[in-house]
């Protein structure tokens, strides 16, 4: 989960509207395994509206082709949409929390670390910190790298999440542009 | 209209036009038997639930309409996992009903338990635990929805006994039925289209035209989409050459000019090599399966591909198509012959094709379908005797297979000239799925004679069934091909591992077939001379009231050809010996 490669080309982000119904995890893990696709996160929550859930899966394009991942999942019943993201054109974000040893001494540079990421100090005792940063995956894997010299105790990663960037364009006037589908 | 859980769920069939259950009670499942004895619907009580999956599988195949098994919870249901496993690889539209234990015990490990639902994810379209009563209706509208759209498949719905048990306030419901918009609005997710890009369509039959060696390559989605005249109007419109795979033989008739016959591992040499060197692989309704490909780089390596198929997944899963095309077998044919008519009356002109159909004339000339006719006293060839039956039936006599030689040898002997007349297991390959889809057939289709090609290991898998048939006066007949062997592994030692024999002997009357088909109820005959073949068949097919056995003692050491050994290029194919040039002496090919 913690791999330094996450973000690289060989991953892909997929954002999986499903039907918030007992099970249907159960269904795309089951997809996953049974068709040799490795996950690298999963994060998954139900949605604004109830009726759904939104699954938030990193998978790896290289155990097989992301289009054959994307259809393979479409198949599945309770699947309603699937969306891509592009790294470049989505908003990412991952929370981590860690709990680092460290003596009195040095409790200043953990701290100093935190604040530089923009992090949060959740709990402190006598000889150990638990920080939390929230933010870009890359910016979550350069924060842990940095805590890791002081001493991890232990460390949580949520997998990351993703939506869309919103388009800066001008939005198209339906009314001027050519209805689709309606040949013939 | 007040109804209990049980009683909905069987107006609930009735409503979807089911006319035949098959099925064996238990205890989860009794709350919806009793409402049965009340209903119009036939119940077919099956002895073990194995063949009732296998039952509903060759009544969809034979009718077109989803087959409907019932069966109680736990090994019920288990039971009932590689019929759908099958239905599923085969894309066979079913409705399997299981019994479950009450909501308040799941999880528990309460007696006869098992969580089917889980353990049928991967090998059904989609499953359904009802929870609640009042869902019942509904859920079952959808099953059958999906069973039936799309790419067709096993549907499998786990009920609670305590939402069916009358004595169980739980059970109590408002009776509805909801309508197709309902169903529609209940499924955000599963929308199959149906009709091909109009683009595409358009670039296949530029392709189409151009094609100088073109081979439409029909898959049993043809068969899914009813789409076999289609087919028939699109080949004959410019005179293309048909393979029909395995799951497709009687989509395009057998005996039609433009039919090559069978592709893949023990397909005929001209379908095989019309593949290799054709220059336009129109896929219809196929999959490119392993056993129709052989090694994939070496598939077709000349060949631009039209790939159409209902499911998006399949497009570019082995080979990715020039021109790719999601839609319904049917409406897509129609179209693309729409588009190359308009392209021919807009004055375009087809590529030649002559020389083409002259070099598989050829082929087919120097490697027909073969085999050494036996020397006296030798026992029976397995071909003659598929070639007696075949001759002695109606034209649109039905035929079910088992899995291994025998089924090779029925595809590639039978000369199917309609659709829905062969039904096999082809992508799951299930020893023992002949009997009882012969009977599922039989059930579905009355009005046809109905024969099951068995092998004597196949047979001994499901042969039970025959009581049911008996019991249940379905007048199916079955030929047991008795080599003593499981006749395809026992091919595969001789060729693949120097005739080392593991475990593969089975005795030729051990059992004594005759004994036991007569103990199940059913008329028995043995033939070991080729003078009785054809008395035998005859007397066989004279008996319309009771099932009948013919045990056909064949010669094990006799092998299907051609044969593409697994991982091998199919250029590779292996004719019989006896059709080898001369002074050709090279090595059967070795895995």
């Amino acid at each position: 989960m913690t791999d330094q490669t996450v973000g690289e080309p060989r991953h892909q982000t997929l954002s999986v509207l499903v039907e918030n119904k007992a099970g249907v995890l159960a269904r795309i893990v089951n997809l996953f395994s049974r068709r040799a696709y490795n996950i690298y996160s999963l994060a998954v929550a139900p949605t604004d509206d109830e009726r759904f859930s939104r699954l938030t899966v990193v998978v790896d394009v290289e155990s097989a082709p992301l289009e054959q991942i994307v259809k393979q999942l479409h198949k599945l019943i309770n699947v309603v949409k699937i969306v891509e993201h592009d790294p470049r054109h989505s908003v990412e974000r991952e929370l981590l929390i860690a709990t680092v040893k460290v003596a009195v001494a040095d409790r200043h540079q953990v701290a100093e670390l935190t604040r530089i990421f923009e992090g949060r100090i959740l709990a402190v005792s006598h000889d150990a910190l638990t920080v939390s940063l929230e933010g870009h995956p890359s910016k979550v894997d350069d924060f842990e790298e940095l805590l890791r010299p002081f001493g991890i105790a232990e460390l949580q990663r949520t997998g990351r999440v993703a939506l869309a960037q919103l388009d800066r364009e001008p939005p198209r006037l339906h009314a001027v542009s050519p209805v689709r589908g309606k040949a013939g | 209209m007040q109804l209990n859980g049980g009683q909905a769920l069987i107006k609930a069939l009735e409503m979807e036009g089911v006319e035949v259950i098959f099925g064996l009670p238990g205890g989860a499942i009794l709350p919806v038997y009793d409402p049965i004895i009340d209903s119009p619907i036939r119940h077919v009580l099956v002895r073990h639930e194995q063949g009732a999956g296998h039952m509903a599988e060759g009544y969809a195949h034979a009718t077109g309409k989803p087959g409907v098994a019932m069966v109680t919870s736990g090994p019920g249901a288990t039971n009932i996992v590689t019929p759908l496993a099958d239905a599923y690889m085969d894309s066979v539209p079913m409705v399997c009903i299981t019994g479950q234990v009450g909501t308040a015990s799941i999880g528990t490990d309460a007696f006869q338990e098992a969580d089917i639902t889980g353990i049928t994810q991967s090998v059904t379209k989609h499953n359904y635990l009802v929870t609640e009563a009042a869902d019942i209706p509904r859920v079952i509208r959808e099953a059958f929805h999906i069973a039936t759209t799309g790419r067709p498949g096993p549907v499998l719905v786990d009920i609670p006994k305590d939402i069916v048990d009358p004595t169980n306030p739980r059970s109590a419901m408002e009776w509805y039925w909801p309508t197709d918009a309902e169903v529609i609005a209940g499924l955000p997710g599963y929308r199959p289209t149906t009709t091909g890009h109009p683009r595409k369509i358009k670039e296949a039959a530029e392709l189409i035209l151009a094609s100088e060696r073109p081979v439409i390559y029909a898959g049993g989605g043809i068969l899914k989409a009813r789409a076999a005249e289609a087919l028939r109007e699109l080949a004959e419109l410019l005179d293309l050459p048909v393979v029909t795979t395995l799951m497709a033989r009687g989509a395009f008739p057998d005996d039609h000019p433009l039919s090559l016959g069978m592709p893949g591992m023990h397909g005929n040499y001209t379908a095989i090599m019309s593949m290799q060197e054709s220059d336009l692989l129109i896929a219809l309704g196929s999959r490119f399966d392993d056993r129709v490909t052989g090694k994939v780089p070496a598939f077709a390596p000349h060949a631009k591909i039209i790939h159409v198929d209902i499911d998006p997944a399949e497009l570019g899963k082995v080979r990715r198509p020039d021109v790719p095309i999601v839609g319904d077998c049917n409406q897509v044919i129609l179209e693309l012959v729409k588009a190359l008519r308009s392209l021919l009356d807009g004055g375009a002109a087809p590529a030649d094709i002559t020389p083409w159909r002259s070099t598989l004339s050829g082929w087919q000339e120097t490697y027909p379908l073969a085999y050494e006719p036996p020397a006296e006293g030798d026992l029976l060839k397995p071909q003659m005797v598929l070639e007696a039956l075949r001759d002695s039936a109606p034209e649109d006599c039905i035929v079910a297979s088992g899995v291994g030689q025998h089924q090779m040898w029925a595809s590639q002997y039978w000369n199917f000239r309609h659709p829905y007349t062969w039904i096999n297991s082809g992508g799951l390959g299930t020893m023992g799925f002949s009997v009882p889809a012969a009977i599922g057939a039989k059930v579905g289709r009355p009005d046809r004679m109905v024969w099951a090609i068995d092998g004597d290991g196949c047979f001994q898998m499901t042969a039970q069934e025959l009581v049911t048939a008996a019991a249940e006066r379905i007048p199916v007949k079955i030929a047991i091909l008795n080599n003593a062997y499981l006749g395809m592994v026992r091919q595969w030692q001789e060729m693949f591992y120097e005739e080392r024999y593991s475990e593969v002997y089975l005795s030729p009357d051990l059992p004594d077939y005759v004994k036991w088909a007569e103990a199940m109820g059913c008329v028995a005959f043995r033939v070991e001379h080729p003078d009785d073949i054809q008395p035998t068949i005859d007397k066989a097919n004279a008996i319309d009231d009771r099932p009948v056995v013919i045990e056909f003692r064949t010669d094990a050491s006799e092998k299907v050809f051609p044969m593409v050994a697994a991982g091998h290029s199919n250029s590779d194919v292996q004719v019989p010996p006896f059709q080898r040039p001369a002074g050709d002496t090279s090595e059967e090919v070795v895995q």
